[in-house]
């Protein structure tokens, strides 16, 4: 069949292996302009972090020095243990949250295209913006409502211990936009008839949820956790407008300590390795969740 | 690899949005739960208060604001808080500058992935080109600031530290998510279309443009949506990538102006629902259309 196609497509007998010339032309300049971009930028940032290279001037070869640096430096392991906890957090809120407000979506409601488009509106909203909107409500909004509130009188933003929680509801805020929609898509493709079954043998609300609808849209889950998990371990907008970082570094993600010790620390070399190592771990989890989420996949 | 793992984890058959009739669960009973529909509105105001507070901020003058929590609605209203956002973020300009990349990113993306991404899905039986399908779907999954500080270097060199350089870093940088789009859905074209055109002498140009392109139309909204989102939303890449004051696009401008007058709320909010409401009024007018693309893209 392919060599019919080959023959139409050409006029002549070639060789399966190769395409008619036009089709290299339609990808070769598109090679060349992504490898210029993407790859080489990439193949040169993990060079330079064998380097001690600082954005500027001279630098020689220091071999894994950088590495060794970052595993003894405790911003760094302070950043890489708070963006992980975030991830977590927000990627479990995220898909509870979301998969309740679909679920509820799909019942027996009254203006069901009204609510999916209000809940859809934060997506085309900019995290950066919306996160500018609710630094003021929590730093100047919140201490008045709450100011019978100990831990809310004070503006938590410049609270420590408390300072990522804020940022892991205006993350939420945002993500549930789109999984919400992606759980409704994945729950409208079950069969009325298979609830209709159970329920004759008795299964009915959480236990209906648990062996039916769970098990029915895992695929779903598996596409909004490691979209989640990606996005967030890259957290960057909502914590320059939330707290930039602070206070301290108590909320410095690792996007944040790259963009900072990379342009303006001369850090080039240092945050390239730190880059290289969030790509690990970004490449590591996305491929474990695969795997856990999606046993049946190869 | 793995995006392509992620995506084929969705069975084939999910459709959409516009099936409810047949498959919304439990349908056929005709009756609404009040008590649910009550309690989904409730939670549909998490999205309509902040957004409600950002326009009650926006109108309100620093005295007002400074008495209040910032929710009362003010009385009088003060639109010359949008007259001062409008100058002193240099509002025009921004928008220009946003609406340029945006508009060029989405066309340029629609004309090259797509014909990237036919030449691909028609020969991915040869070795070469199914390499460089996963070449650049490997690309999926690897994290921005990793190729960063890099590309920054980069674009300074070649004079791209400006809006074509963001036009053609976004169109770049989506190729990995939009070939998978579009191989997908092109896997669903039959080939005798193209076959019949090609016994008649027609050129694989010509097919592509003339049969493939308008075919693509639905594959061609999704990634067009994406795209716009994506490209009028970004605020790390204008942030990293422009040196030119008179190139900031609007995120960019809300930061400018956040590390100028920290305090001057009124005003800053007043710029953000400016920079907000493009594209959240064009959402309004287009729903449906837009939720269903989103879809698309995700579920295939």
């Amino acid at each position: 069949m392919t060599m019919t196609q080959t023959r139409v497509a050409t006029g002549t007998h070639r060789n399966r292996r190769f395409a008619e010339t036009t089709y290299y032309w339609m990808v070769w300049p598109f090679i060349i302009l992504f490898a210029i971009f993407h790859t080489i930028p990439m193949l040169a940032g993990i060079f330079f972090s064998f380097t001690n290279y600082a954005g500027y001037g001279k630098w020689h070869m220091v071999g894994f020095s950088n590495y060794v640096n970052l595993f003894g430096d405790d911003r760094v392991l302070h950043s890489y243990l708070f963006t992980i906890f975030f991830s977590l957090v927000a990627t479990i809120l995220t898909n509870v949250i979301s998969l309740a407000i679909a679920l509820a979506l799909n019942a027996r409601i009254k203006a069901r295209n009204l609510f999916r488009g209000i809940f859809f509106i934060p997506y085309v909203l900019s995290m950066l913006i919306i996160g500018y909107v609710f630094q003021f409500f929590f730093s100047k909004s919140v201490p008045k409502i709450f100011s019978a509130v100990p831990l809310l009188r004070d503006n938590v933003l410049t609270n420590e211990h408390w300072a990522w929680v804020p940022i892991v509801i205006v993350t939420v805020w945002q993500a549930c936009a789109f999984a919400i929609i992606i759980y409704l898509a994945g729950l409208q493709t079950i069969p009325v008839d298979i609830y209709e079954a159970a329920s004759l043998d008795g299964a009915t609300g959480f236990k209906a949820f648990r062996s039916i609808t769970l098990p029915l849209i895992m695929g779903y889950v598996t596409i909004n956790v490691v979209l989640n998990i990606k996005n967030f371990m890259q957290a960057f907008d909502q914590i320059v407008a939330l707290t930039d970082g602070g206070p301290g570094m108590a909320t410095e993600s690792v996007t944040l300590q790259i963009y900072q010790g990379g342009f303006t620390g001369g850090e080039f070399a240092y945050q390239s390795a730190d880059a290289a190592i969030l790509f690990l771990i970004i490449t590591f989890l996305s491929l474990v969740q695969l795997r856990y989420l999606n046993p049946k996949e190869d | 690899m793995t995006s392509s793992q992620v995506m084929n984890a969705i069975p084939a058959k999910s459709s959409g949005m516009n099936s409810h009739t047949q498959n919304g669960h439990g349908r056929h009973f005709h009756r609404v739960n009040w008590w649910l529909t009550a309690l989904v509105a409730v939670c549909s105001l998490t999205v309509l208060v902040p957004l409600y507070f950002a326009v009650a901020v926006a109108l309100k003058s620093p005295e007002q604001l400074a008495k209040g929590t910032g929710f009362e609605w003010p009385n009088p209203v003060h639109w010359g808080n949008f007259a001062q956002a409008w100058v002193r973020t240099n509002f025009p300009r921004a928008l220009m500058n946003t609406a340029m990349i945006t508009v060029c990113s989405v066309v340029l993306t629609l004309l090259t992935s797509s014909v990237l991404a036919y030449a691909l899905a028609r020969n991915m039986h040869r070795p070469f080109f199914k390499i460089a399908y996963y070449y650049f779907l490997a690309a999926m999954f690897i994290p921005f600031p990793i190729v960063m500080l890099p590309v920054v270097k980069e674009t300074g060199l070649l004079g791209l530290d400006n809006q074509a350089g963001l036009i053609v870093l976004y169109t770049l940088y989506g190729f990995s998510m939009n070939i998978f789009l579009y191989t997908t859905y092109l896997h669903s074209i039959p080939m005798e279309l193209e076959e019949a055109a090609r016994v008649d002498g027609a050129s694989t140009w010509r097919v592509f443009w003339q049969i493939i392109f308008p075919l693509l139309m639905p594959m061609n909204a999704t990634v067009g949506i994406l795209t716009c989102v994506w490209a009028w939303n970004d605020f790390i890449m204008p942030l990293v990538v422009l040196t030119d004051p008179g190139a900031r696009t609007l995120p960019l401008a809300q930061y400018v102006f956040q590390g100028q007058y920290n305090t001057n709320y009124t005003v800053a909010f007043a710029s953000y629902l400016m920079a907000m409401a493009p594209l959240l009024i064009v959402y309004i007018f287009s729903q449906r259309w837009v939720i269903s693309g989103v879809v698309r893209g995700s579920v295939k």
